[in-house]
């Protein structure tokens, strides 16, 4: 099934958990070389589709190739091939920063001389070559995720999978992560990242899936899925909003309109500095106030929001501002 | 070769270390069995055994020594089915998922903690034979030293493979389980029947017969047989029982003990080779 190009090839994959259809049919294909994401909410499927490829579940329906080996038959070779960081914290708690590089260099049965160099490197990249010596339950939750990530780093695999990797880390580290993600993506690896943040969605990858309750609802690149939306989103919150809502509807450039508790989300077609004051002066026309008025470009979370009707639930909210962790 | 479990066996020795308590406490303890048990009991059954007549020329064994070989037995046999635990903490604290998601071969992982465990189980039997000797176990009693290291050596092979074989079990079950309290479980329903059914601590010879029966499929019995053979001898006599190995019976102990080890591994490999963790 492999066609050229494609590093990862998935066909109507399912995965349940008794009751619960986790991964409910999702096809999908990553290219060589690329960043590709899954954008959802909690509980949409994606962990479960990465325990999928990287063989730590079994297969239960569908195809799924990585690096050119089936999944479900040649899950060695498949091992061989990736790298992962999971979404939870996988660190023994009483070994070293050190330890921790260097039994995974070993895992992979990385020779001695290139273990020791990778481990140096990586530990300047991710700032921790001071904590070198110190057992990884004195780490703050951002040095474990950082931990993790060079980790992931250190075996140079042909595909890389990253489960929601910037997770309870701070701004500047985020961001500077996502510098080592594309660092690592230009020599050649590709990434496979889930995320909830529109953001990293949106700066990181070349390619974007949005994933709710087990399906894709939306692919394509980020500028591809924000233009569906139209060029320019305006918000307004109107003296009367259902006959706004009329009278906007028969503009030409306007391509929809969403309702919002208090106002209307108009989708334009045209440049919306220009359209704007031509709105505004229809509603003048039949006496409607206006309240509030915002022009925006559409943004990941438009996006998300109008495929699944809702805003991304605000557990993730809370899961960004708790450390990653077990305990 | 792949050496894949070495990095399991380094890890975990790793660990082994670093947990003070649970070092001292797991090399204090067999001594401590030896210190009370042994010298209690030797009292008493010194005292029994002493009015039966022996064999003429046969050398008579002081209980302590008797039972030297038992606690060697026990303390590993115990320390080989907690052995795999270490797997259902890595399973349950996510950590087994590094390892699943590797390359490593799954039995490599199942070799590693064997070796790990094997390696306990020697500094633990070095422990209780030195401090046997200490205390009065007549172990290597009149060998020459050439025969002393053989007859270590012999002790070494034997415990070997019966821990490997325990180490394998536990393996298996810990990879299946869900909780430490099921493990326990299993271990503690285990023990018994096989540490009783044994004659780590006295002969077998007065058992029911069904009893009898069942310590002659026990692994344990054949470590135990094993460990006399080569520390105390071939012929002696203790609580006023006669026991005799011929170099045959030896080889049929340690075949059964090689047995159950291989068998435990293929357990232990099918299991892994299904696990999924999540
Ligand atoms: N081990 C499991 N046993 C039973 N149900 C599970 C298990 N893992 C996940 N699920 C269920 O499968 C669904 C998908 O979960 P999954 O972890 O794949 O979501 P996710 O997209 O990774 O979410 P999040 O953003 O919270 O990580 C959820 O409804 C979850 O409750
Ligand atoms: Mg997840």
């Amino acid at each position: 099934m492999a066609e050229d190009g494609n590093i990862i090839e998935v066909k109507d994959l399912f995965h349940a958990y008794g009751d619960v259809q986790a991964v409910d049919g999702i096809s999908f294909a990553v290219r060589k070389g690329e960043i590709f994401s899954f954008l959802g909410p909690n509980g949409a499927g994606k962990s479960t589709a990465i325990n999928v490829l990287t063989t730590l579940q079994r297969l239960q329906k569908g195809e799924a190739m990585v690096a050119g080996f089936d999944v479900s038959k040649e899950s060695q070779k498949v091992r061989e091939s990736i790298g992962i960081v999971f979404q939870e914290v996988t660190l023994d708690r009483d070994m070293t920063v050190w330890e921790i590089l260097e039994f995974h260099g070993r895992l992979y049965s990385m020779g001695r001389e290139e273990r020791r160099t990778r481990i140096e490197e990586l530990l300047e990249l991710v700032e921790l070559a001071s904590k070198r010596d110190v057992l990884t339950k004195h780490l703050s939750g951002g040095m474990k995720r950082r931990l993790e990530i060079a980790r992931g780093l250190m075996t140079r695999p042909i595909v890389l999978f990253l489960d929601e990797p910037t997770i309870g880390l701070d701004p500047q580290t985020r961001i500077r992560m996502w510098g080592y993600i594309q660092e690592v993506n230009r020599q050649g690896t590709t990434i496979f990242l889930t995320t909830h943040y529109m953001d990293e969605a949106d700066q990181l990858s070349d390619r974007i899936c949005i994933m709710d309750r087990g399906r894709i609802i939306a692919r394509g690149r980020s500028w591809e899925l924000k233009n569906t939306l139209g060029q320019d989103l305006i918000y307004l919150e109107t003296s009367d909003n259902d006959e706004a809502e009329r009278i906007l509807g028969s503009v030409p450039d306007v391509k929809s309109i969403g309702r919002k508790s208090k106002g209307l989300l108009v989708m334009i077609t045209a440049d919306g500095t220009h359209l704007l004051p031509v709105l505004i002066e229809r509603l003048r026309e039949k006496h409607i106030g206006i309240v509030t008025v915002n022009l925006k470009k559409p943004s990941m979370d438009d996006v998300f929001v109008h495929y699944t009707g809702r805003e991304i639930r605000d557990e993730s909210q809370e899961k960004q501002s708790t450390a990653p962790g077990r305990k | 070769m792949h050496t894949g479990f070495l990095t399991i066996y380094w890890r975990d020795m790793i660990r082994f270390v670093r947990f003070r308590t649970l070092l001292i406490s797991s090399l204090v303890q067999p001594a401590l069995w030896m210190a009370f048990f042994g010298i209690a009991m030797s009292a008493n059954f010194d005292r029994l055994g002493a009015g039966i007549p022996i064999v003429p020329g046969s050398i008579q064994v002081p209980y302590l020594t008797f039972m030297g070989a038992g606690v060697i037995a026990m303390t590993t046999l115990f320390t080989s089915l907690f052995g795999g635990i270490v797997l259902l903490f890595d399973k349950n604290w996510g950590l087994m998922r590094e390892i699943l998601a590797s390359p490593l071969p799954r039995n490599h992982i199942i070799l590693g903690i064997g070796l790990s465990g094997m390696t306990k189980s020697f500094i633990q039997a070095f422990i209780i034979i030195g401090f046997g000797l200490l205390i009065g176990v007549g172990f290597f009693a009149g060998f020459a030293p050439v025969d002393t290291i053989i007859a270590l050596l012999g002790v070494m092979l034997f415990v070997a493979v019966f821990s490997l074989g325990f180490l394998f079990f536990s393996a298996a079950i810990s990879i299946s389980m869900e909780t430490p309290e099921g493990l326990q479980g299993i271990i503690t329903l285990l023990t018994m029947p096989i540490f009783f059914a044994s004659n780590a601590l006295y002969p077998v010879s007065a058992f029911p017969v069904f009893l009898q029966e069942l310590s002659k499929w026990n692994p344990l019995t054949h470590l135990i047989n094993g460990i006399r053979y080569f520390a105390i001898g071939d012929e002696f006599y203790s609580i006023g029982v006669h026991y005799s190995q011929t170099p045959a019976d030896i080889f049929l102990s340690f075949s059964v003990l090689v047995g159950f080890a291989v068998s435990m591994f293929l357990v232990a490999w099918w299991r892994f080779r299904v696990a999924v963790v999540t």
